[in-house]
């Protein structure tokens, strides 16, 4: 993974001394909320329902074993002993102070990481595939890219002042683990001709207009993408809307201007930015691709697992992936217990994370925007071990990508901006498929809950989507159908009126049990229901 | 009833207007009534509290309900956290 | 006119702008004002008869100045370019790095903090208007 070198480190420490002086004006008075806000977003920090809550960067998804200890020690040390992992592969923790924040960044930036640009209107962490550099399908490691354009990002002049909120994602598959349609850019990086080169999706989103993000370019090379990305950029800046800010994201000026025209605006000021010099040479990506080299895998070692313990044999099969190294295997570390809090890690379980990737996992793991943990350089002949030790603290729920493998946003629980709480609900949707068997039987099933129309529980995306709102001062849930953040991209359709809380459970046991009753061979829920259409789900629930 | 409520600036803490300061609990909230706006603007330009605002209670047995179930949560503390809760006593869904 | 922090060598032009709409429709004027949804590139054309710029920023979080003033540097304006309005010590660095040589903040700054400001990033991530060697092209200087 990428080490920072000298100008990174002074980067961090300079932003972390600039934000100490802020919080230290804040602190005298000599800033007001409305003058500080903008610049505590910018490092991360909301004033949220219960207290300050701060989102640390995860670039891509990626950190260290030391790192990992790092954010279970600030969970310890400034938190209540937890932290929660995000749909955008960072952590964020819920109890923190004004007056110990500069000192957790000082301690962040002590290990490379940072909380530089996770909030406000800006470019935030640049997302990435959980399983780059390890997956036999992609065509290079996408991370140096995301990395590039992390740099590009970071303090950005131009852009530090946006419409709204500005996310990226980049992929090298054609299979999409990262959601990358439904980000402002979604790059996905494909070969032609031998060059790699990105095609560049723009204007996708989720919250209150869902959109899946239009093909704006087929192809930018390596050399160009710094200057295409400040194109649209650019564009966005000027001419995206601020009038109201439910209507000021990137997708909307796509939308509105329609895909042909907002590319015309790109190539045009493209065109101009290419004579600017705003590109590094290759050089430089050369310089981040040798931290993203192939490890030293041992060869000539077992690729056969002893699936003689049952127990572990349902992980195995549930939870581990096909690495594209043989005699290794990629682990998903399943955050969500059956009855757990989906994403949320004590700082125990944090450090022990981070003593296993360095036991096991050639010191690295990864972030999944499913609010779940990767290991992704596990031995085939370390899986048993590894999952005995996962086992003994909670953390091999074999859950991966079944019903129980919720998203959840914090909801109402934790968030000022949410409806109605998003965990109860999971947390009872969870205890009533609880039986691995019945799981099992069900098959893939992304089951996703937002708590409001901001939907960072990605709702539109769910192959079965919960929606949280506010009816009269009661919860009440949305159940939607049919939504996919794969390469498939889809957006969910509302099935009809909503639903208490023990309503929804009900709802979605009776679309599993029609998809059950009907599916053909082979047929995921999702694939039932767009073969079947709404029609006899909706019947199925209100008669 | 009315309360005035905020975060500390240091801390972040919910805190509760009392009538003569501010508590973290709250059952020692007392109704602002027609005040609500001038105590905010004086607490507030006092720098005793941060980002307040005013909201509707019921006053009640136990003491001052907020009316919305955000505003509970947040007197209480996550549902899901009831170890956490600050007041664990709030009722969070209305009988 | 309010306090006004000069970066440039000369004193700040004294005269007041014009409002770009008037600017456009035949006037003698040499300063212009851009409000934010004023497109900067209609005075490419006239760049040689400016002596200044003013790019308004009612609020501080609507940074379409930001473009207006890179623009004008990209296209070879080498005048005054001055950002007045809702700007705090904050933006200062922005500020400098998409061109902007003078502003009128609402409210004065505190010129030690304005020192402070600027000299706490030793060095800047992306090549913008203001002459700083990027970090990346920094990593080849030394090889």
């Amino acid at each position: 993974m990428y080490l920072y070198d000298k100008y990174d480190q002074a980067m961090v420490d300079a932003r972390v001394e600039e934000f100490r002086d802020q919080a230290r004006r804040r602190l005298a008075g000599e800033l007001t909320e409305d003058q500080f806000k903008p610049l505590r977003l910018m490092n991360g920090l909301y004033l949220q329902l219960h207290a300050y809550m701060l989102r640390v960067a995860v670039p891509y998804g990626t950190l260290s074993g030391r790192q990992m200890r790092m954010l279970g020690h600030i969970a310890h040390k400034y938190d209540k002993d937890y932290g929660h992992f995000t749909t955008r592969q960072n952590i964020q923790y819920n109890w923190i102070k004004l007056e110990d924040a500069a000192d957790i960044l000082a301690d962040l930036a002590s290990v490379e990481m940072h909380a530089i640009q996770t909030s406000g209107n800006c470019i935030r962490n640049i997302s990435s595939d959980q399983y780059a550099g390890v997956s036999a399908d992609e065509v290079t490691d996408p991370r140096p890219w995301a990395e590039l354009l992390r740099q590009w990002s970071s303090f950005h002049p131009e852009f530090s002042y946006l419409p709204r909120k500005f996310k990226i994602a980049v992929i090298a598959s054609q299979e999409d683990r990262a959601a990358m349609r439904l980000h402002d850019i979604g790059l996905e990086l494909v070969k032609r001709d031998g060059v790699v080169g990105a095609r560049v999706f723009v204007g996708g989103g989720m919250g209150r207009t869902p959109m899946i993000a239009p093909e704006i370019r087929d192809f930018v090379t390596e050399d160009e993408i710094i200057s295409y990305v400040e194109a649209c950029l650019r564009v966005y800046n000027r001419y995206g809307r601020r009038d109201n800010k439910y209507k000021a994201r990137v997708k909307i000026l796509v939308h509105e201007l329609g895909k042909d025209e907002y590319r015309r605006q790109v190539e045009e000021e493209f065109a101009h930015m290419k004579t600017l010099g705003l590109d590094p040479p290759v050089a430089e990506l050369d310089r981040i691709r040798t931290y993203f080299a192939d490890p030293a895998y041992e060869t000539g070692i077992a690729d056969t697992v002893d699936r003689s313990d049952p127990d572990f044999a349902v992980w195995l099969d549930q939870n581990v992936a096909a690495h594209k190294q043989p005699g290794y295997a990629i682990a998903t570390i399943s955050l969500k217990p059956v009855g757990g809090i989906p994403g949320d890690a004590s700082s125990d379980q944090i450090k022990l994370m981070a003593d296993l990737a360095e036991r096991y996992s050639l010191d690295e793991l990864r972030v999944t925007h499913a609010q779940n943990i990767v290991l992704p350089y596990v031995k085939k002949a370390d899986l048993y071990a590894l999952w005995q030790e996962l086992d003994a603290a909670g953390l091999a729920p074999a859950n991966l990508d079944l019903i129980t493998d919720i998203i959840a946003c914090p909801g109402l629980d934790y968030c000022s901006l949410a409806n109605a709480r998003s965990i109860p609900v999971a947390q009872k949707i969870a205890n009533r498929f609880a039986d691995i068997g019945r799981q099992q039987e069900l098959g893939e099933l992304k089951l996703k809950i937002s708590g409001c129309i901001n939907a960072c529980g990605h709702h539109h995306a769910g192959h079965i989507g919960i929606l949280g709102v506010d009816r009269k001062g009661t919860e009440n849930y949305q159940l939607l159908l049919g939504g996919s953040g794969a390469e498939d991209a889809s957006l969910g359709q509302i099935t009809g009126p909503g639903f208490d809380e023990n309503g929804i459970v009900d709802a979605i046991e009776t679309v599993t049990n029609l998809y059950l009753r009907e599916r053909s061979e082979g047929e995921r829920f999702l694939d039932t229901y767009r073969r079947l259409g709404m029609a006899p789900f909706k019947e199925a629930i209100y008669g | 009833m009315k309360l005035l409520t905020g975060n500390d600036l240091a801390s972040g803490d919910v805190i509760w207007w009392t009538g003569n300061g501010w508590s973290r609990h709250v059952g020692d909230a007392v109704d602002v009534a027609d005040n609500g706006d001038a105590l905010l603007a004086s607490e507030s330009a006092a720098r005793r509290v941060n980002a307040a605002y005013i909201i509707d209670a019921d006053a009640t047995a136990a003491g001052p309900l907020p009316t919305h179930i955000k505003e509970r949560i947040r007197a209480s503390g996550p549902t899901v956290r009831t170890d956490l809760a600050i007041n664990p006593e709030i009722e969070i869904v209305k009988a | 006119m309010g306090d006004v922090l000069n970066f440039r060598d000369s004193a700040p032009a004294s005269e007041t702008p014009v409002a770009l709409a008037a600017f456009l429709g035949a006037s003698n004027a040499t300063a212009v004002r851009i409000e934010p949804g004023e497109d900067a590139r209609a005075l490419l054309a006239h760049l040689d008869r400016l002596s200044l710029v003013e790019v308004t920023f009612p609020a501080f979080g609507d940074g379409r100045g930001y473009s207006a003033a890179r623009i004008l540097r990209e296209a070879g304006y080498t005048g005054e370019l001055r950002a007045s309005g809702d700007v705090l010590v904050d933006q200062l660095l922005a500020m400098r790095r998409v061109g902007f040589d003078t502003l009128v903040p609402n409210a004065p700054l505190d010129p030690a903090i304005v020192e402070t400001t600027l000299s706490r990033f030793a060095d800047v991530y992306q090549k913008a208007v203001d002459g700083r060697t990027p970090i990346w092209a920094k990593r080849y200087e030394e090889a």
